[in-house]
């Protein structure tokens, strides 16, 4: 108490000391800061109570690794290491030292480009086929086993074909994404078209909407739950491929980085990438999920 | 004179895993227009698929539906139905919903300007004008409903279909939607055929009360007509002789003649 005291009195004492000439007006508002803090505090307590145990967690997560990997002898780098060995990679994501060296930004760029173009036609794809396959019980029963089935092929198993197919790398890195996120699309898709209410669709015939007019209004609409949550366990798998698909495809991507990275032995900056994989992938699904809270605002909630 | 609606011998079989089932046999009924006609019977007789036939969301097995000497073979705008669980678009604000129906309808034919006016109008029909840009999730259920009747009301339809519109309703909303829907039939003579399961709700608005036998192959048992003057009044019904009549009629034909079996 005492304590405190003390230091209200060196505040108002340096306020009063920066602005001599005023000290008429400052002594009115060293009584209101009360008022002003107890309706700060709030506020305050809200925003520490949201940082403060993910910070304490993170601080201990790195306590305890430093203290796992301090011997020298130690075959993985500590957190002090991986700082002082890969800082400008951290201090620095968009460095141009040559055409190989880099910063990690430039690496998540390119790698985030071929995950925009086979996530975007997997999109686009899976959502028409899921429509189209979702219109029918026969096509829905039909192609559900073929979907489930490769639906569980892992992405690097699709890459020898790709490679075959398509002779180069980038365009089979592409096609790697877009065929391990497809199919969440276009199974959630189909099942969203399948499941429109009859009151729906009875809506919709006595409006006597036409093909066009019911695809926009009626089924985009009420399938988007169903189609937003395909996305976004496909932005996942997506950000998964492309990592694994460019450790062996080369080129400029953070896969590639990390390959590389661990054939001449700099630990350091493998972590430093696994740090950008998470975070990026991260932000990827927070994206998805914020589109679809915009999107179907009041669809989710009847 | 050719009636305006004709329901025609009208029979429907449903047909599930190899085993049919009749559920209407031979239902004929002449409807004039500007008639408010009510069809009532036990839960499951068939009266939600009579309605859809006449909407044309389903087809009759034998015989079939005239409207103004046209064959009814498919829905469309000129039978509005007003479903039983409001069925609005859940991504839709009220106004938008109604807007959906009109821009349909009347897209050809008036101005936006115009449409624009037509919704506010259907809506302020109903009360339900300052509640335009709710979503059907931040209503309550009777205000619900009225958007549904506002929809189809704006739809300007020849026929009214409403399948037991104030079913889910509690009895104050109930009595006050009844009210408002007489005031709407009183101010624009449409025809309408309403579906219930309330004997009161029956005598108090309907021109004419159609009985349904139970089913399987339900059919009309009785039609009884109840002529009270209009407008009608609740408060002073109760002591009506012709009210009380009717009701005893119709209480008389479902729970004394046709009592309700537990199918299952
Ligand atoms: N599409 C259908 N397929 C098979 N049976 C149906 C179908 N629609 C209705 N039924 C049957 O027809 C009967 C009448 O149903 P319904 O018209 O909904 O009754 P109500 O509206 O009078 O309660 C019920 O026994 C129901 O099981
Ligand atoms: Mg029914």
């Amino acid at each position: 108490m005492a304590n405190s005291m003390l230091k209200l009195k060196t505040v108002s004492e340096g306020v009063a000391a920066a602005a001599p000439v005023a000290t008429a007006s400052v002594v009115p508002l060293a009584r209101k800061p009360p008022p002003l803090s107890a309706r700060l505090l709030p506020v305050a307590q809200k925003i520490a109570a949201a940082t403060v145990p993910p910070l304490i967690i993170a601080a201990l997560f790195l306590l305890v690794w430093e203290m796992a990997c301090w011997s020298p002898t130690s075959s993985l780098p500590p957190p002090s290491r991986v700082w002082s060995e890969a800082k400008d990679l951290i201090v620095d994501p968009f460095f141009v030292a040559g055409t190989q060296d880099i910063g990690l930004g430039w690496r998540v760029l390119t790698s985030l480009q071929r995950v925009a173009i086979g996530f975007g036609l997997a999109a686009v794809v899976g959502v028409a086929v899921g429509t189209v396959v979702g219109q029918s019980v026969w096509a829905m029963r039909g192609f559900d086993p073929l979907f489930q089935v490769l639906r569980t092929v892992p992405p690097l198993a699709w890459l020898p074909i790709s490679l075959a197919a398509f002779r180069d790398a980038s365009p089979s890195a592409i096609f790697v994404i877009f065929v391990t996120s497809i199919w969440p699309i276009l199974i959630n898709t189909a099942v969203g078209i399948r499941n429109i209410p009859q009151d729906y669709r009875n809506v919709a015939r006595v409006l006597r909407l036409n093909h066009l007019e019911f695809f926009v209004k009626i089924m985009v609409p009420s399938a988007a739950p169903y189609i937003f949550t395909g996305l976004r366990i496909g932005i996942g798998l997506a950000w998964l491929a492309i990592v694994a698909a460019e450790m062996l495809t080369g080129g400029v991507g953070i896969g590639f980085f990390i390959w590389d990275a661990w054939n001449s032995s700099r630990l350091p900056d493998i972590v430093v990438a696994l740090a950008y994989i998470g975070g990026v992938g991260f932000l990827l699904d927070r994206l998805v999920a914020g589109a679809a809270v915009l999107v179907t605002r009041g669809t989710a909630s009847n | 004179m050719n009636p305006y609606l004709k329901i025609d011998h009208v029979g429907i079989s449903f047909s599930r895993a190899g085993a049919t089932t009749e559920v209407l046999r031979d239902v004929t009924l002449k409807i004039q227009q500007g008639e408010y006609v009510s069809i009532i019977g036990h839960s499951g007789c068939g009266k939600s698929t009579l309605l859809n036939i006449v909407a044309g969301l389903l087809r009759a097995s034998t015989g079939g539906v005239l409207l103004e000497e046209h064959e009814v073979d498919e829905p469309g705008p000129d039978r509005a139905v007003v479903f039983q669980n409001h069925s609005l678009l859940p991504w839709l604000t009220v106004y938008e919903n109604v807007a959906l129906a009109v821009d349909k309808v009347f897209g050809g034919k008036r101005s936006r300007a115009e449409r624009r006016e037509w919704i506010m109008e259907n809506l302020a029909l109903v009360n339900m004008a300052h509640a335009k840009d709710k979503r059907p999730a931040e209503i309550s259920g009777g205000m619900k409903q009225r958007v549904g009747i506002a929809r189809a009301l704006a739809m300007e339809p020849k026929i009214l279909l409403l399948d037991e519109p104030f079913g889910a309703l509690d009895a104050l909303t109930r009595a006050h939607l009844q009210d408002q829907v007489m005031e709407i039939h009183a101010r624009l003579n449409n025809t309408m055929i309403m579906i219930t399961h309330d004997v009161d709700e029956a005598v108090l608005l309907s021109d004419r009360i159609v009985m349904m036998t139970n089913g399987p192959a339900a059919t009309i048992g009785e039609v009884l007509t109840v002529a009270l003057a209009r407008p009608r009044r609740r408060l002073e019904l109760v002591d009506n002789h012709e009210y009380n009549r009717c009701r005893a009629a119709v209480l008389e034909f479902l729970y004394a003649r046709n009592r309700f079996v537990e199918a299952a």
